[in-house]
């Protein structure tokens, strides 16, 4: 057993966002009932294999005229209630129980939510926004959500354009995002760290690239991250940064983002104020880094066909400033 | 006239003349015969069976590792798409209907299907409307929505190209044909049985085919709903899924779910039926359980069109609503259940023949078992809010598909082809086509149950690599190859066969059903004198000693014209005999002008939608007008 889980972690399955590797409450509850139906369905394929080759391969008496009879009846009648109804009811009704108490166990958090995340769903991107937390200025981020690791948190998903899926495996089951109809669910990991999230429901071209991540932050670095998100950006201090910002003014970019402090307030794609604080760049598409940066700038139509980020065409020189510039927005 | 004739006694050379259609493409094209509809329907869906995995070749070469880009994502979403509808649409329910149409008139001992023309006319709509859909690859805009469809991904403001329409439009043509074949059988079944041949003596694929045809005038009125909204939504502005007018997105899942999961009923129903009537040839005794597995038969139909709502688990509806649809979803496995515990129970108390045929029954109900407790691990709500939209879903109905409806068919092919071509097909080939295929089916898709687990989401056209997907993936794809293979030497083993393939005779496998009593392949008349049935295998009744006597080789002739024998609903008793239409061109042109009216609507012209409805009026007043019936002697 041992073995084949280093096996396993060799091949890399350790990394990936397992339902079975539960981190919150939600995802461990539904582990656990998995479980269960898994060992059901493996046992009932088992033994529903051992009975066919019994059937196939048992010993027969000797026999003479080619057709067996249909002989007494009630030798397979007796197969077909307890075998086809019986049992099976008996397994149905013990899985069924323990259904309605994980569904009930799963239907509220065990303390009640700390926070409230309303994650907007956008082709192929996830907007983030902090309400109710009793700040005077927005939060809003994108493709991550940073929560209080032990903490519940409300997530309120909205639909901007088609129907979505959010999910996040090792801590819940997936909730769709539905356009006209405002689906809730919540969030908890146990323990600080990073689990990766995914839109589950096929939404066109690039539904293979809109993933997202739920970090889970000790309680105090989570307030610490949220007066950081809170700021507004900082206003460059070298110059190639300040080149930077007149080229993101003057270009396509101020179209569609925003960065909060300055005038530039697009909200057709991702609020950039923070961008630099974020893991990856693209819904999860590439890491967030200089030459990933510049390459997205500069090529997005090749990198994620039909997002929503046109390719920008800048020169050298203004395409290094505006990367410089947006990895000042921490 | 209806007087008594021994076999050996009856004029051949007259029926002959009377029943066949005439060779030359005029009589190809207006023939109304069932075996060669039939024979029309599997060869058809045949063919979408390898345009669809030829589709899903592709697919599995793109996923063969991560980040590839051997496709662009607008290809592979059309790719993925076409690979569920021509799976779904035009081969698991079309192939079926082609084993029924052949096989139903032979088996009941009747002469042809109630409505041959109409028969005909569902055939020809069929074909059409696949051409129809896959015709979208000519203007490259095939459907890109998925199979299901959902809005408002699928409105005009989302996807503005002709896909969506080929879409809807190709669904309400193919609902047509389907509903046409439905009530066809439905008639069949209850009016033309061979004398004798009470409900409780029918082979079970009756009971499989009635069910899903009325499955199928219940339900398919659904999905025609739902893509006739969805056309007006595109063409003329109609909100019925818009929720920014008072429409909703989820009004699209139910209707299409109300249809979408009795569907798969009806594509595995008729293959489970025809599982049941293999099985017994190859266990030397009669099937255990008879009435239990017609029960099941239906009772899955009823239990099935309650279940929808296990596909929208994760769309927000209430607690409580939810748990009785997941309860109802668990409760599917009794009558399945009750069917595979019969068939093992055949198994046990008969004395198994391993003929590739019964290889593939075998093969059918280990995957019927995992493809069944792997949909009980969907139906737990909680559990399904991780599963659903995963790679685990794949698997599942791969499973479902894949083992309850292409090995039956497989298996099927195997066992009747000689009955249709007269020729065998061999047993060595036969062995390596089974086995590439349940070697091939499990590799590929086994591995999916792991990658779905480890949060692999379906319909994505790449992945990342670090993901610990890559394995799995690299074995389902090198497992959908070996699959491939084994339909490819099937293909060989069929040209083989037509060839140079050892006579079959009329009953190679010693099996127990009227099909087999006549000659393969069968007379244009099917039997020269229409049989009395006393019992539910009338070729064993000499060594099964149970009293019944069942008359084959002698009954009346009905050389007056095309004639059957009408009998009662539950008893089969004669009641009258019914004059069969001739051979007819109408359903050919009432089909072609119908495609003209998809065409018109595909180009929301007005003007030609005008003239195709005016086309079709014209096809259905010939084929109604009241000479034609006079000199054919027959109805529709």
């Amino acid at each position: 057993m041992v073995a084949a889980m280093h096996a396993l972690a060799a091949m890399g399955w350790a990394q990936s966002p397992s339902m079975f590797r539960p981190a919150g409450p939600a995802a461990e509850q539904i582990a656990r009932l998995g479980w269960l139906f898994t060992i059901v369905a493996g046992a009932v394929t088992v033994i529903v294999t051992g009975v066919l080759v019994a059937a196939l391969y048992r010993r027969r008496p000797a026999h003479t005229s080619g057709i067996e009879p249909s002989g007494d009846p009630r030798g397979p009648v007796r197969w077909i209630i307890v075998g086809g109804v019986i049992l099976p009811a008996i397994i149905l009704v013990v899985c069924f129980v323990a259904t309605l108490i994980t569904q009930a166990a799963i239907a509220s958090p065990p303390r009640p939510t700390v926070a409230t995340v309303q994650v907007t769903a956008h082709r192929w991107w996830w907007e983030v926004r902090y309400t109710g937390m009793g700040a005077d200025q927005t939060v809003v981020t994108a493709n991550e959500i940073h929560v209080p690791a032990g903490r519940a948190v409300r997530v309120n998903l909205v639909s901007n354009d088609v129907i979505h899926s959010f999910w996040v495996p090792e801590l819940a089951g997936k909730t769709d995002v539905i356009p006209g109809q405002d689906n809730a669910m919540w969030l908890q990991a146990n323990r600080p760290g990073v689990y990766r999230g995914e839109c589950a429901e096929y939404c066109g071209l690039q539904h293979a690239h809109m993933d997202f991540f739920v970090v889970a932050d000790a309680p105090t670095d989570f307030a610490a991250w949220l007066a950081r998100q809170r700021a507004t950006a900082v206003a460059p201090t070298d110059a190639a940064a300040a080149a930077g910002l007149a080229v993101f003014h003057r270009s396509a970019c101020a179209a569609c983002h925003a960065i909060r402090g300055t005038d530039m307030l697009g909200r057709v794609g991702p609020d950039l104020t923070h961008v630099a604080s974020r893991q990856t760049i693209a819904a999860g598409t590439l890491l967030n880094n200089r030459g990933n940066l510049a390459g997205w700038v500069a090529n997005a139509q090749s990198l994620k066909p039909g997002s929503g980020m046109p390719n920008v065409p800048l020169d050298g020189p203004d395409l290094q400033a505006l990367v410089a510039y947006l990895e000042t927005l921490k | 006239m209806a007087t008594v004739v021994a076999a050996s006694d009856a004029p051949r050379a007259q029926l002959t003349e009377i029943w066949e259609t005439p060779r030359g493409l005029l009589g190809t094209l207006t023939s109304v015969d069932h075996k060669t509809i039939g024979k029309r329907y599997l060869v058809t869906a045949i063919a979408f069976f390898i345009i669809g995995g030829l589709e899903a070749a592709v697919m599995r070469a793109q996923l063969v590792h991560s980040n590839m880009h051997l496709v662009s994502p607008e290809a592979y979403n059309q790719l993925f798409t076409m690979h569920g509808v021509t799976m779904i649409f035009l081969f698991a329910s079309p192939v079926l209907s082609g084993f029924s149409n052949y096989l139903w008139p032979l088996m009941i001992g009747a002469r042809d299907m109630a409505f041959p023309r109409v028969n005909a006319l569902s055939y020809w709509t069929f074909l059409l409307a696949g051409i129809f859909l896959y015709s979208s690859f000519l203007v490259g805009q095939a459907p890109d929505g998925g199979w299901f469809a959902y809005v408002p991904m699928t409105a005009r403001a989302y996807s503005p190209g002709l896909n969506i329409d080929f879409y809807t439009l190709g669904l309400i043509y193919l609902g047509m044909s389907t509903t046409i074949g439905a009530v066809n059988f439905i008639a069949t079944f209850f009016t033309v049985r061979a004398p004798g041949m009470s409900l409780n003596r029918v082979p079970i694929i009756l009971w499989g085919t009635l069910t899903v045809s009325f499955l199928i005038v219940f339900f398919m009125p659904s999905l025609t709903v739902a893509s006739i909204f969805l056309y007006l939504d595109r063409t003329i502005g109609t909100h019925f899924f818009d929720p920014a007018n008072g429409g909703h997105p989820l009004l699209w899942q139910h209707l299409f779910w109300i249809f979408g999961h009795p569907w798969v009923y009806i594509v595995v129903l008729p293959a489970m039926g025809l599982a049941s009537d293999m099985i017994p040839t190859f266990c030397r005794r009669p099937l255990a359980g008879y009435t239990f597995v017609a029960l099941a038969t239906i009772a899955t139909g009823v239990v099935g069109s309650g279940v929808w709502i296990h596909h929208m688990f994760a769309t927000g509806l209430p607690p409580m609503a939810m748990s009785f649809f997941s309860g109802a979803s668990m409760t599917v496995t009794i009558p399945s259940g009750v069917s595979i515990v019969a068939w093992l129970a055949t198994m046990w108390y008969g004395r198994p023949v391993f003929k590739v045929p019964f290889l593939f029954m075998i093969g059918f109900i280990i995957l019927f078992v995992i493809g069944g407790v792997n949909g009980v691990m969907t139906a737990p709500v909680p559990f399904d809010l991780q599963l659903t939209d995963t790679y685990f879903i794949v698997a599942h109905i791969h499973y479902v598909l894949l083992g309850i409806n292409v090995f039956p068919v497989f298996g099927a092919l195997y066992y009747w082809l000689p009955k249709m071509t007269g020729r065998m097909l061999s047993e060595r080939l036969g062995r390596w086509v089974f086995w590439l295929m349940f070697i091939g089916m499990n590799l590929a898709f086994f591995p999916m149950h792991i990658t779905g687990m480890l949060g692999m989401p379906r319909r994505i056209y790449t992945y990342p690599s670090g993901m610990g997907w890559d394995a799995a993936n690299l074995i389902s794809t090198v497992g959908a190859y070996v699959f491939a293979v084994g339909v490819l030497l099937f293909l060989v083993d069929l040209v083989r066969s037509l060839r140079v393939g050892p006579l079959a005779g009329n009953n190679p496998w010693d099996a127990p059903t009227l099909e087999w009593s006549t000659t393969s392949p069968p007379p244009p008349y099917n039997f020269a004198v229409l049989p009395t049935v006393r019992s539910r295998y009338p070729l064993w009744e000499d060594r099964l000693h149970d009293g019944a006597t069942s008359i084959v080789d002698q009954g009346p002739v009905l050389d007056d014209g095309r004639e059957t024998i009408g009998t009662s609903a539950l008893d089969a008793d004669p009641m009258a005999v019914i004059h069969m239409p001739a051979d007819s061109a109408w359903p050919l042109l009432l089909a072609l002008a119908l495609t003209v009216v998809f065409y018109a609507l595909l180009a929301v012209s007005w003007t030609w939608t005008a003239i195709g409805f005016l086309l079709v009026f014209i096809c259905l007043a010939g084929w109604l007008s009241p000479s034609r019936i006079a000199r054919a002697g027959g109805g529709t």
